[in-house]
């Protein structure tokens, strides 16, 4: 198992802050929006440095898409800053007709996603965003790890074209990906090379998967992890390049496990390659108050959740070869 | 295809005509495909025609962003008839397209939409509420592009009972978004029945004013002078610190005796005895498609 270090423990938001200023710099079109959240969304800097290409839109999120919507028409390139929750279930219907439908180059910039958001609980902790997203035609869904990949991917997504979900986190997680690395929008990245099961992970989740694999080497199991920082377009070729060589899979992501990326991933798996598949998500319930790893340990989203998955699924292999034979 | 810059002399007289072939247009649209909203399409006719074909600079070559024209948005997408019709008439396509409209692969969707590219529509619209969010993003764009061109869009009035028309008011007035003049169809009616029945307006233009707004009211909404008077006096109004709304009165089926005055044409197609009446009453100016 490769070694993975970081220097720091800081916010993927943090990154989303970092990015933004740096994207506004790249391009004059760059415009930011925030619905009453600059200091959660960090989107401070860059409006310090672009007073005049920032709108505060106060507490109305369904406006906030529209007006994104018509700030494209002109030619500019709205981020719009809110929590998951808000950014996503508040404003469907927003984003389904004026965003996705009327294919506006919109980027929907999601904080405070999934059960870190911690002590809030469950009327903020969105579970379900990522489902919706990627529902949506044109809609690309990416979910970076950690800092510096969210810096990367808010900066990269000035040169898509089209609708872009974006979704990251409250808490401080490790800081483990390359400093000044490139984005690449549906590409996969292979993390650790391994024989006997494939980890697909999401989001925080990546770190955690990490962790799992040193553990699942102690335990003699080589486990291929891959960090699916874009759930849609879909790395597919990726997918079904690792399977093909460890005949298992779990994934891992801070979501319901309906709708997100384990969802997609089976549906690679059932219509190209049909595999044992092992998804380490919530299940099907909503969170609660609690802090970040008290809630990622009770709703089963640990390094330990994907441990277990990964047994699990390697025996599962087993048993169908037994089957087979 | 010669680019052509629309902002026209074009007389009352001239105007009046053009509407009456695009009621005429919408009659027939509505009852070829047997479905539609002709009652809101006839009733906003003159105030769409007076734009495209006199108050608006626009460019039928056309183009997404639209730098250095009037833009102008339906926000009550289910007038969609009127829309096609006026937009094909002044020129963004041919007017045989209009026989698509409802069809299956047709660019002519029953509301208003972009991923058939249709020249002249730049956001789908339909689910209500939300053209006027859009307007307003577009009109901010037109200020920091330096563009002093203005931003229009229509509303129903049965849609200001949705939320996030009541967010854009509020933005737009906190923000000074000068550019923009939003009319309101006032015809009184929804699906449901009139207005005051379903959910009270109340005072609307008291409550655009308490908002902010700067509003004109138009009591003669279907008498082409008035309108263009109107549209004219918003104009002169804007770039003041100040959005600019437009209370439309319009009659809903105005043009077509037994649609007006009521909700009952609101989303229901004529049948072919129906459609020889209607035409009956709505002279063919500019030949039918």
């Amino acid at each position: 198992m490769k070694k993975f270090t970081f220097e720091e423990k800081i916010d993927t938001r943090s990154g989303f802050g970092v990015g933004l200023v740096e994207a506004g710099r790249l391009n004059s079109n760059v415009v930011g929006l925030c619905a009453d959240l600059i200091g959660s969304l960090k989107m401070g800097d860059f409006i310090k440095e672009f007073p005049d290409r920032f709108f505060q839109v106060g507490i109305a999120e369904a406006n906030m898409i529209g007006l994104a919507a018509g700030l494209t028409i002109g030619g500019k390139i709205p981020y719009t800053g809110t929590f998951a929750n808000f950014s996503t279930g508040r404003v469907f219907d927003q984003i389904r007709q004026s965003v996705s439908y009327s294919e506006k180059n919109v980027k929907i910039c999601a904080s405070h996603a999934g059960l870190t958001l911690g002590e809030d609980g469950a009327t903020h902790q969105i579970l379900e965003d990522i489902g919706m997203m990627k529902m949506l035609p044109h809609m690309v869904v990416i979910n970076p790890c950690d800092f510096n990949q969210t810096k990367a991917a808010t900066i990269a997504i000035a040169n898509h074209f089209g609708p872009v979900y974006l979704r990251f986190g409250r808490p401080a997680v490790p800081n483990f990906t390359p400093k000044d690395q490139k984005f690449e929008i549906g590409k996969a990245l292979l993390l650790n090379e391994g024989a006997d099961v494939s980890i697909f992970a999401t989001g925080h989740m990546v770190w955690e998967a990490i962790k799992a694999g040193e553990i699942l080497e102690q335990k003699g199991i080589d486990a291929e992890i891959i960090n699916i920082h874009t759930i849609k377009p879909l790395d597919t070729a990726a997918i079904l390049k690792s399977v093909q060589k460890t005949k298992c899979a779990v994934s891992a992501e801070e979501h319901q496990i309906s709708g997100g990326l384990g969802e997609s991933i089976a549906q690679v798996l059932a219509r190209n390659y049909p595999l044992p598949l092992e998804i380490v998500a919530v299940n099907d319930t909503f969170g609660e108050s609690g802090t970040p790893d008290q809630l990622m340990e009770k709703y089963g989203l640990t390094a330990n959740d994907i441990v277990k998955a990964a047994m699990k699924v390697v025996e599962r292999k087993a048993a169908m070869k037994t089957l087979s034979v | 295809m010669l680019i052509e810059n629309v902002e026209k002399t074009t007389t009352v007289e001239e105007l009046k005509k053009i509407a009456s072939q695009v009621r005429r247009d919408i009659v027939r649209m509505v009852h070829c495909c047997s479905s539609g909203h002709p009652g809101g399409s006839l009733g906003c006719a003159d105030y769409l025609v007076a734009l495209y074909f006199r108050e608006m600079k626009h460019n039928t070559q056309f183009n997404m962003d639209g730098i250095s024209e009037d833009l102008f948005f339906l926000s009550n997408g289910h007038i969609s008839p009127l829309w096609y019709s006026v937009l094909s008439r002044a020129g963004y396509f041919p007017a045989s397209e209009l026989g698509t409209f409802r069809k299956l692969n047709s660019r002519l969707q029953g509301h208003p939409a972009t991923e058939e590219h249709l020249p002249g529509i730049r956001i789908a619209s339909g689910s209500l509420g939300q053209g006027l969010s859009v307007a307003v993003g577009a009109a901010q764009a037109k200020k920091l592009n330096k563009d002093n061109r203005l931003v229009y869009v229509l509303m129903g009035d049965g849609e200001q009972q949705e939320g996030q028309v009541w967010e854009a008011l509020m933005y737009a007035a906190h923000h000074k978004v000068d550019n923009i003049i939003a009319a309101v169809d006032y015809n009184g009616q929804q699906i449901d029945g009139p207005c005051d029945k379903v959910m009270s307006l109340g005072n609307l233009k008291a409550k655009y004013e308490s908002f902010g707004w700067r509003v004109l009211e138009c009591a003669e909404g279907n008498k082409m002078e008035v309108v263009t008077e109107t549209i004219q006096k918003a104009k002169s109004l804007t770039g003041q610190g100040q959005p600019i709304a437009i209370l439309l009165k319009t009659e809903m089926g105005y043009g077509v005796d037994y649609m007006m005055g009521s909700h009952k044409w609101h989303g229901a197609a004529p049948n072919d005895e129906q459609l020889a009446k209607a035409l009956a009453q709505l002279e063919e100016t500019l030949g039918d498609y």
